[in-house]
C-alpha cells in the first residue's frame, strides 16, 4: 500500500513537470500567440458601433424601455391594483394604492413609479395579470431634474391596449362589476338558485 | 543652452514628454483597445478624441479628494507619490538618443533595478493605508508578485550586461552596433518582457487589482489625483518597460535614415501597442498560476541563459 | 407519546391527536381545508390525504385522511408517496373546478390559504372547460365582504360562526355543487365574532371590507405585535400599516388569551387611529383663540407643573408608562385615577381578590376549561367579548366528557356534537337583562341588581353554611340549590363577575368562590372583568380613594387651581356637571390625548399623545397579566408618547421606564419580564418590521423628494422600521407578522407553535404581576343593595353594547355603522301600563335625556336597562329609579341595527 502511494507520488512529482514544460510550449507559443494575432487582425475588421444619436437604431418591439399602463379593448383602465408588480420590483420603484369604483372595478388610486430607481428588468411587466403595466421600446427618458424621473399614473397611462390587444380581466375573472353581473364571464354558468331542489 | 546629456533642458523636456505620453497613452490605449474589439473607443472630444485627455484630467483634478476616514492619513497620501517618483526617476538613466538623457550612469541597469523595487513600497503601502480587506489582499499579491519578478528580470538582463560588458544603459545600446541583442538574447528577451509586464502589474497579470475578485485591489479606496498618480504611474511603467527593451534589446535609438530619436519613438512605440495587444487578447491567470510560473519556469529558465551566456563568452575569450 | 413513522422517519407524536396535527406539530408540509385547530376534523375537503401501512411489510398502504386518522402509536405513514400525492392534486383541482380567475382583485391574494395548498399540492393548469358554477353575493354588513365564488365548501366558515361562536344567521345552502354559504336573506352578521371569518375561511368567500377600504397586500403592511385596547381581557393583535395609516388588525396567537379569534370590536375598532380628531399639534388656548405650541414650551409647560402643585387624572385607556410617568411627575399623593368612584372600588377589590390565595384567575384558555359557569350580573359579550366566546366552548366540556366515556376522540369533531346533541356544562346567567349567552345557558335569573345580589349570596350560603344567609324569593330557592349543587359538583367550576353590577357584586361573587374553596381546598376559579384595556394597572398604581370623585373634589374645594389629565375625557366617568364646574375652578387644565373629547375641547393646554399602535407600551389586563405591546409605525405629527411628554428626563427609554417601574410601583414588580431578551438576536440585529417583499420603498415618498430619507431608527424596541435585520423566523417572542416558506396565510402560526394549540416557540405570554399575598379572612358580609322604596319607577340598570360603549373605537366609520342611538329596554307588561310600544321615544324623568324604547319579553316587570350611546347620556346624572313620558316620536333610526335575542314582536 504505502509503495504504492510513493509510487504514485512519484509519478505525480514528474507529471507536473511534464505539465508545466508542455504547457509553457503548447500554450505559450501556440495558443497565446494565436490568440494575440487573432485579436490583432480585428483591426482590419468594420467597428460596430452606432453612432447613435447622428444614426437611429431601430428599437424592437419586445424592448424594455419606459413603462406605460395600458387600457383594455374597452377603453377602460386595466390595471386592477393586484400590486404583483410592486412587490415583483427587484428595486422597489413603483408605489400604488388600491381603490374601488362604485361599479366595483379595482383600480389604483394613484401609481407612481420612479424611473431613476427603474432598472427596466421587465419584471413587472412578467408578474402583471392583466396585462396592463407594458415595457415600451422607448429609452429617451433623461432628465436633468431627478425629480422629473417621479412620474405619476397621469403619466404613465395610455389611451391604448399596448402590446396586447385583446385581453380584457373582467371578461375573464369571475368578479362582477357594471354591465356584467355574475355568471357573464368567460366559461361561466348563470348564478345558481339556492332555493331550488333541481340538479 | 545646450541639448546635452545633464543639461535642464534635456531634463526638463524628458520629464515633460514623458508625463504627457503617460497621460495620452490613455487616449491611445483606449483607442487601440476598441480598435481591436470592434468599437471606435474615445471620439467626441476634440478631433479623434483627443481633447478625451483633458477632459479626463479636468475631471480628476476637480473630484473631491477623499481620505477616508478610517485610513492611515499619511501614508495614504503619500503611496501614490512614491510609484510616480520612483518610475520618473528610473527614466533618468535611459538613453533616450546621443546626448538626449538625463545622466550616464554606469550602474543604469541596477538604477533601473533598484527603483522597480521601491515601486513595491507604493502599491503596499497604498494597500495597507487603506485599511480595506480589498486593498490588503491586492497589496499582499503585489508585493509578493514584485518581489518575485524582479528577480528573473535581473537575472534575465545580467546576458545583455555580460554581452555588453557594462552597467551603463547608453554603452549597452553602443554595444549592440553589429547585431541586436535580441538575437544572443532572445530567452533573456521574452523573459524580461513577461516579467516586465508583471513588474508594471499591466494585464494579462493587474492581479494585484483583479476588478471581478477584490475590487480594484490596492487602490480601492483611492479617488480623484490620488488614484489619478497610480493610473499614470501605470503608464509610465509601461513607457519605461518599452524603452528598457528598445534600449537593451533593440539597439536603442540605432536606425538608418531616420533621426536617432525617431528610432527609439518608433520603437518603444510598438513594444507600447504590443503591451495594449496583450491586454486586448490574453485573459488574467490565477495568482498561484502567476507565482508557479515565475519560480517554475522563469526562474530555471532565466539561470540557464545566464549560464549559457557566461559559458559562450568564456570559450570565446 | 406515540412512536409513529413518516416517510421512513421515526417521530414522537401526541396518541390523543389525529395525524395532521401531529404532521404539523413536527413542523411537515401537508395540504388541508377543512381542519383547524380549534375546530377539530370533520374530513370534508380530503386535502390532507396520506398513505398509510399496516405493517413494515405492507408496501402498498391504503389512502386515509390524515386529518380523520388518529396517530396510534406504530403508525407508518407517507406523505410523499406518489399516489397520495397524485390524489391530492386531483383533489385541489376539482376543488378549484369554478374558482373564479380572480386572485388579482381578491383581498385574501398574498395570504391565502388555498393559493398555499395549490402550489404546495401541485395544481397550476385548469384541465376542465366546462362551465363555472357561480353564486349571487349577499351584503353582509358593514364588516364582511361576500364572494361566494372563490368557496371551496370546506364548511369552515358555518362550523367556526354557528358550532364555535354560536351564531345563527349563517348557515349552508343548497346541495351538491351549488353550496352556499350565506344568510337566508341579505343584512347584517349578527355575531360579535363575525370578523374571524375572515381568518377562519381558507381562501376569499369572506374578506374584511374596512380593510378593503384602504387594502394593501400583506406583505406591503409594516407589521408589529400588538395588544388589543378595546377591553380589559388584552387579545394580541397584529395591527398594519400603510403609507402612514392603520391599515386593519389581524389576531396574532396567544396560547394563554385570543388563541386564534378576536372579537368585532377589536378586529374593526382600531379606525381612531386615522380619525380626523386625532390631536396633532400641541395648543395653548386662551380665551377660546388656540396658538401652536413647540415642543419646547411644552415640555417647559411639564417642568413648571413638576415644581408647582398639580394634580394628575390618570386613565384606564392609557398606558402603565404613561400613568406612571404622570404619577412620578405630579406625587403619588396628587396622582387620581380618571376612574368615577364605584368602578374604582370594583378595581381595588378586583386586585385585592386577585391577590388572594383563595381565588385564581383564569385566562382565557383556563376559562374553556371550566365545567361550570355562573355569571354575576355581568354581560359578557358586551364587556369582555373573547372570554363569551371561552364561555361557549366551556360548556361543551359536557361533549367532551360524554365522547371520553364513548372512546370518541375530541377532535372527531361531528361525532362529538352528535353525540351530546344539546347537553351542555351548566352555565347560569344572573343579569338585569337578557344577554347573547342565554342560548347555552342551563339557568337564566333577569332581575334587578338587588335580586340578582341576593340570589348570589344565597347561592353562596347553600354551597357553605358558614356563609352570609340570605334569603332569595321563593321560586328561586331551588334554582339557587340546583346551581350551588353544580357549582360543587363541578370539576373547575367557574365564577364570572364585573363591575357592572358594582362592588356588591363582586363581594358576592367572592363569597361563592371562597364557599367553593372551603370544599375543595384549592383555589377556585374568580374570573373578574373589567372595564378597559389598563383598568388594573391604573388601579395598581393609583391609592386607596383616589378617584376621579376625590380629584373633583379636591378641585371644588378651591385646592389646586392646576391639574392634568392624561388621555381621559371626565365627561364619560363624572357626572357632567361635577366635571364642568370642576374644571371652571381651575386655573390651568393641561390634557394629554390622541383624540379631541369633551376635556379637550376645555383644555387650556393640549397636547398630543400618540395612539397604541405608535408607540411602545404596557398593559395589563383582567388577570393582572402584562403585556408589551410594540410600536407598529411612527406618527408623522407633533404627537409623542404621553410618558415622553410627562418625563422630564430627556434620554428615557420605554425599556428604562419599564424597568424603573418594575422597580419602584409597588405590585410591578416582574414587570420588565415582558421586555425581550435582546441578547438573543442574531448578530444583534433588529428585528424588521416589514416582511422581506415590502414593496415601494423607493417609489413611496418619492413624489415628495425624489432622494429617499434615511430609514427612520427605531431607538426604542428590538425592532427596525424597514426591512433591515433577521425576521424572527423561528423566534415567536417577536412575531410581527406570521409567515412560513409556503405558507403565506395566517395558517402558517403553526409553524411558530411549540405544538399546534401549543404556546409559541420562545414565544412570550407575558408576565403575571398580581402575585399571590396572605390568605384573607372569611366572608364579605351581607351588604345588599336597598330594596326600592317605592315601586312606582323602574330599577335601572346600565347596559353596554360591544360597539358604541368603548370610547375609542365608537369612532371607526365600520363600528357606528354597528351602534345604536339609546334605547331603554322594558319589558312587554311595563311598556302596556306606561301606553309604550316598541321604538316609541321616551323621556327620561327629571332630566334631559331621550333613549328609543324595546320592549324585550324576557326583561323583569318593574326593571329596565338603559343603553347609554356613545355618552349621548349623562349616566352618573341618572336616578336608580327612573320614570319614563313618551315624547310623540317613534324614532326611525333608534332601533335599527340592534341585535337582541328576545325583542318582543307584539306591535312592532
Amino acid at each position: 500500500m504505502m509503495q504504492k502511494k510513493a509510487i504514485q507520488g512519484k509519478k505525480h512529482a514528474t507529471n507536473l513537470v511534464e505539465t508545466i514544460m508542455l504547457s509553457l510550449f503548447k500554450d505559450t507559443f501556440t495558443s497565446q500567440v494565436k490568440t494575440l494575432y487573432q485579436v490583432f487582425m480585428h483591426a482590419f475588421v468594420k467597428a460596430d458601433t452606432v453612432e447613435y444619436p447622428e444614426e437611429q437604431p431601430y428599437m424592437f418591439p419586445r424592448w424594455r424601455g419606459r413603462i406605460i399602463l395600458s387600457r383594455d379593448p374597452d377603453g377602460e383602465e386595466r390595471c386592477v391594483a393586484c400590486n404583483l408588480c410592486a412587490c415583483a420590483c427587484p428595486v422597489d420603484c413603483i408605489a400604488l394604492q388600491k381603490a374601488e369604483t362604485e361599479d366595483g372595478r379595482w383600480y389604483p388610486e394613484f401609481f407612481r413609479i420612479n424611473f431613476s430607481r427603474c432598472i427596466m428588468c421587465g419584471f413587472c411587466e412578467e408578474a402583471c395579470p392583466t396585462n396592463a403595466i407594458q415595457l415600451t421600446p422607448d429609452f429617451e427618458m433623461a432628465e436633468y431634474i431627478r425629480q422629473d424621473m417621479v412620474w405619476e399614473k397621469e403619466d404613465l397611462l395610455i389611451n391604448g391596449t399596448g402590446k396586447y390587444h385583446d385581453y380584457n380581466f373582467y371578461r375573464v375573472a369571475g368578479m362582477a362589476i357594471k354591465g356584467k353581473g355574475k355568471g357573464m364571464a368567460q366559461n361561466e354558468a348563470p348564478p345558481v338558485n339556492v332555493k331550488s331542489l333541481l340538479p | 543652452m545646450t541639448f546635452e546629456v545633464g543639461s535642464g533642458l534635456s531634463i526638463g523636456s524628458i520629464l515633460f514628454t514623458v508625463i504627457i505620453v503617460a497621460a495620452m497613452l490613455i487616449w491611445v490605449e483606449r483607442r487601440l483597445l476598441s480598435l481591436w474589439q470592434e468599437r471606435l473607443g474615445p471620439n467626441r472630444v476634440g478631433p479623434f478624441g483627443l481633447l478625451q485627455v483633458v477632459a479626463d484630467m479636468i475631471k480628476i483634478f476637480t473630484k473631491e479628494d477623499w481620505v477616508p476616514p478610517f485610513a492611515d492619513k499619511l501614508s495614504f497620501v503619500l503611496a501614490p507619490t512614491v510609484i510616480m517618483i520612483v518610475i520618473l526617476l528610473s527614466f533618468a538613466v535611459v538613453p533616450f538618443a546621443p546626448g538626449v538623457g538625463v545622466i550616464d550612469s554606469n550602474i543604469g541597469v541596477l538604477f533601473v533595478l533598484a527603483m522597480a523595487s521601491l515601486g513595491a513600497y507604493s502599491v503596499m503601502l497604498g494597500g495597507l493605508a487603506s485599511d480595506n480587506k480589498y486593498a490588503l489582499l491586492g497589496s499582499l499579491r503585489a508585493a509578493a508578485q514584485m518581489v518575485s519578478y524582479e528577480v528573473f528580470m535581473g537575472i534575465s538582463l545580467l546576458g545583455v550586461v555580460a554581452l555588453a560588458g557594462s552597467f551603463n544603459l547608453r554603452e549597452i545600446v553602443l554595444a549592440q552596433e553589429g547585431v541586436w541583442y535580441v538575437i544572443p538574447q532572445f530567452v533573456g528577451f521574452v523573459i524580461f518582457l513577461i516579467a516586465g509586464i508583471a513588474e508594471s502589474h499591466r494585464l494579462p497579470f493587474d492581479i494585484p487589482e483583479a476588478e471581478q475578485e477584490i475590487v480594484a485591489g490596492y487602490h480601492t479606496e483611492y479617488s480623484g489625483m490620488k488614484f489619478g498618480m497610480f493610473f499614470v504611474g501605470e503608464y509610465l511603467g509601461l513607457v519605461l518597460i518599452s524603452s528598457l527593451i528598445t534600449v537593451l534589446f533593440f539597439g536603442g535609438w540605432m536606425g538608418p535614415f531616420l533621426p536617432p530619436i525617431i528610432w527609439f519613438v518608433i520603437k518603444a512605440s510598438l513594444f507600447i501597442a504590443f503591451f495594449i495587444l496583450l491586454r486586448a487578447a490574453i485573459p488574467r491567470p490565477r495568482y498561484d498560476q502567476l507565482m508557479t510560473f515565475g519560480w517554475l519556469v522563469l526562474l530555471p529558465l532565466s539561470l540557464l541563459n545566464l549560464m549559457v551566456t557566461g559559458a559562450i563568452i568564456l570559450s570565446m575569450q | 407519546m406515540a412512536k409513529i413513522v413518516i416517510d421512513g422517519k421515526t417521530y414522537e407524536v401526541n396518541p390523543a391527536n389525529n395525524l395532521l396535527q401531529e404532521c404539523l406539530s413536527q413542523g411537515l408540509d401537508l395540504p388541508y381545508f377543512c381542519w383547524h385547530p380549534c375546530m377539530g376534523s370533520v374530513g370534508a375537503c380530503r386535502q390532507c390525504a396520506v398513505k398509510q401501512f399496516r405493517n413494515a411489510e405492507d408496501t402498498k398502504g391504503a389512502l386515509v385522511m390524515a386529518c380523520m386518522t388518529p396517530a396510534n402509536d406504530g403508525a407508518i405513514i407517507s406523505i410523499e408517496d406518489p399516489q397520495a400525492q397524485k390524489f391530492r392534486a386531483q383533489v385541489i383541482e376539482s376543488l378549484m373546478i369554478s374558482h373564479p380567475h380572480d386572485c388579482p382583485v381578491c383581498e385574501e391574494g398574498g395570504e391565502c390559504h388555498l393559493q398555499d395548498m395549490t402550489q404546495m399540492s401541485g395544481h397550476n393548469y385548469r384541465r376542465y372547460d366546462k362551465k363555472k358554477v357561480t353564486h349571487n353575493n349577499q351584503y353582509l354588513g358593514p364588516f364582511i365582504n361576500h364572494e361566494m365564488n372563490r368557496c371551496i365548501t370546506c364548511y369552515r366558515c358555518v362550523r367556526f360562526y354557528d358550532d364555535y361562536a354560536g351564531g345563527t344567521d349563517l348557515s349552508a345552502q343548497a346541495s351538491h355543487h351549488h353550496v352556499y354559504f350565506g344568510r337566508h336573506e341579505e343584512g347584517v352578521l349578527e355575531s360579535e365574532f363575525s370578523g374571524n371569518l375572515v381568518e377562519v375561511c381558507p381562501t376569499g368567500v369572506f374578506t374584511d371590507k374596512v380593510f378593503s377600504e384602504h387594502y394593501s397586500r400583506k406583505w406591503d403592511l409594516q407589521t408589529a405585535p400588538s395588544v388589543c385596547v378595546g377591553c380589559a381581557v388584552g387579545c394580541n393583535t397584529t395591527p398594519g400599516e400603510r403609507y402612514g395609516s392603520l391599515r386593519r388588525i389581524v389576531n396574532r396567537y396567544n396560547s394563554e388569551v385570543n388563541g386564534y379569534f378576536l372579537c368585532d370590536r377589536g378586529r374593526f375598532g382600531f379606525e381612531f387611529v386615522n380619525s380626523d380628531e386625532r390631536i396633532r399639534e400641541a395648543q395653548h388656548v386662551v380665551n377660546g383663540s388656540s396658538s401652536p405650541l413647540t415642543d419646547a414650551q411644552v415640555k417647559s409647560v411639564f417642568a413648571e407643573l413638576k415644581s408647582a402643585q398639580a394634580i394628575g387624572i390618570g386613565s384606564p385607556r392609557a398606558s402603565n408608562e404613561a400613568n406612571y410617568a404622570l404619577r412620578c411627575l405630579v406625587g403619588e399623593e396628587n396622582f387620581y385615577a380618571g376612574m368615577s368612584a364605584a368602578e374604582f372600588d370594583c378595581v381595588q377589590l378586583h386586585i385585592q381578590l386577585a391577590r388572594d390565595p383563595a381565588f385564581h384567575i383564569p385566562s382565557v384558555r383556563e376559562i374553556e376549561q371550566a365545567d361550570a359557569v355562573l355569571i354575576l350580573g355581568e354581560d359578557v359579550t358586551n364587556v369582555a367579548p373573547r372570554i363569551a366566546l371561552a364561555l361557549r366552548q366551556s360548556v361543551r366540556n359536557k361533549a367532551k366528557e360524554l365522547a371520553a366515556a364513548c372512546k370518541i376522540p375530541q377532535w372527531q369533531d361531528a361525532a362529538v356534537r352528535e353525540l351530546a346533541q344539546r347537553q351542555n356544562s351548566p352555565l347560569c346567567v344572573l343579569s338585569p337583562y337578557a344577554t347573547r349567552l342565554d342560548d347555552i345557558a342551563s339557568d337564566c335569573v333577569i332581575d334587578s341588581y338587588a335580586v340578582l345580589t341576593n340570589v348570589a349570596y344565597a347561592i353562596a350560603s347553600a354551597i357553605a353554611p358558614a356563609a352570609p344567609e340570605a334569603k332569595p324569593a321563593r321560586e328561586r330557592a331551588e334554582l339557587v340549590q340546583r346551581v350551588a349543587a353544580q357549582l360543587l359538583s363541578a370539576r373547575r367550576p367557574l365564577i364570572i363577575a364585573g363591575s357592572s353590577g358594582g362592588a356588591v357584586m363582586l363581594r358576592a361573587a367572592a363569597n361563592i368562590a371562597k364557599a367553593l374553596q372551603g370544599s375543595r381546598h384549592s383555589p377556585v376559579d374568580l374570573c373578574i372583568l373589567a372595564q378597559e384595556v389598563n383598568s388594573v394597572g391604573l388601579g395598581m398604581l393609583a391609592g386607596s380613594g383616589q378617584n376621579l370623585s376625590a380629584a373633583l373634589a379636591r378641585i371644588a374645594r378651591g385646592a389646586e387651581s392646576r391639574a392634568i389629565v392624561l388621555e381621559n375625557d371626565l365627561f364619560l366617568r363624572a357626572e357632567h356637571g361635577a366635571v364642568a364646574a370642576a374644571i371652571d375652578k381651575l386655573e390651568q387644565l393641561v390634557v394629554v390625548d390622541h383624540i379631541a373629547t369633551a376635556t379637550t375641547q376645555r383644555a387650556d393646554y393640549l397636547v398630543p399623545s400618540t395612539a397604541f399602535s405608535e408607540h411602545e407600551a404596557t398593559y395589563i389586563n383582567y388577570e393582572g397579566r402584562a403585556q408589551l405591546s410594540y410600536q407598529v409605525n411612527r406618527c408623522h405629527s407633533q404627537a409623542q408618547p404621553a410618558w415622553r411628554w410627562l418625563h422630564t428626563q430627556s434620554d428615557m427609554h420605554v425599556a428604562n421606564l419599564v424597568d424603573r417601574c418594575a422597580a419602584e410601583a409597588a405590585g410591578f414588580a416582574g414587570l420588565q419580564a415582558v421586555l425581550p431578551d435582546t441578547s438573543q438576536f442574531i448578530a444583534g440585529m433588529k428585528i424588521p418590521r416589514q416582511s422581506h417583499r415590502y414593496s415601494g420603498r423607493t417609489a413611496m415618498k418619492a413624489n415628495l423628494n425624489v432622494h429617499e430619507p434615511k430609514q427612520a431608527v427605531d431607538t426604542e424596541s428590538p425592532m427596525a422600521f424597514s426591512m433591515e435585520g433577521i425576521p424572527s423566523q423561528k423566534n415567536a417572542s417577536i412575531l410581527g407578522a406570521a409567515w412560513a416558506p409556503q405558507w403565506n396565510s395566517n395558517q402558517s402560526i403553526s409553524k411558530f407553535q411549540a405544538e399546534v394549540n401549543g404556546e409559541l416557540k420562545q414565544g412570550s405570554v407575558g408576565a403575571l404581576l398580581l402575585q399571590k399575598q396572605a390568605a384573607s379572612g372569611g366572608f364579605f358580609s351581607h351588604d345588599l343593595l336597598a330594596r326600592p322604596a317605592s315601586n312606582d319607577g323602574l330599577q335601572l340598570a346600565i347596559a353596554y353594547q360591544i360597539f358604541g360603549s368603548d370610547e375609542l373605537s365608537a369612532r371607526s366609520p365600520a363600528i357606528r355603522e354597528r351602534m345604536t342611538a339609546p334605547y331603554i329596554s322594558l319589558s312587554p307588561a311595563d311598556a302596556r301600563s306606561r301606553g309604550l310600544a316598541q321604538g316609541d321615544e321616551v323621556a327620561i324623568a327629571d332630566t334631559k335625556f331621550t333613549a328609543t324604547v324595546c320592549i324585550r319579553s324576557r326583561m323583569q316587570d318593574g326593571t329596565a336597562a338603559l343603553y347609554c350611546g356613545a355618552n349621548e347620556i349623562d349616566q352618573f346624572s341618572l336616578p336608580t329609579q327612573v320614570e319614563l313620558s313618551k315624547t310623540g316620536f317613534n324614532s326611525a333610526r333608534g332601533m335599527r341595527g340592534l341585535i337582541v335575542s328576545d325583542l318582543h314582536e307584539e306591535g312592532y
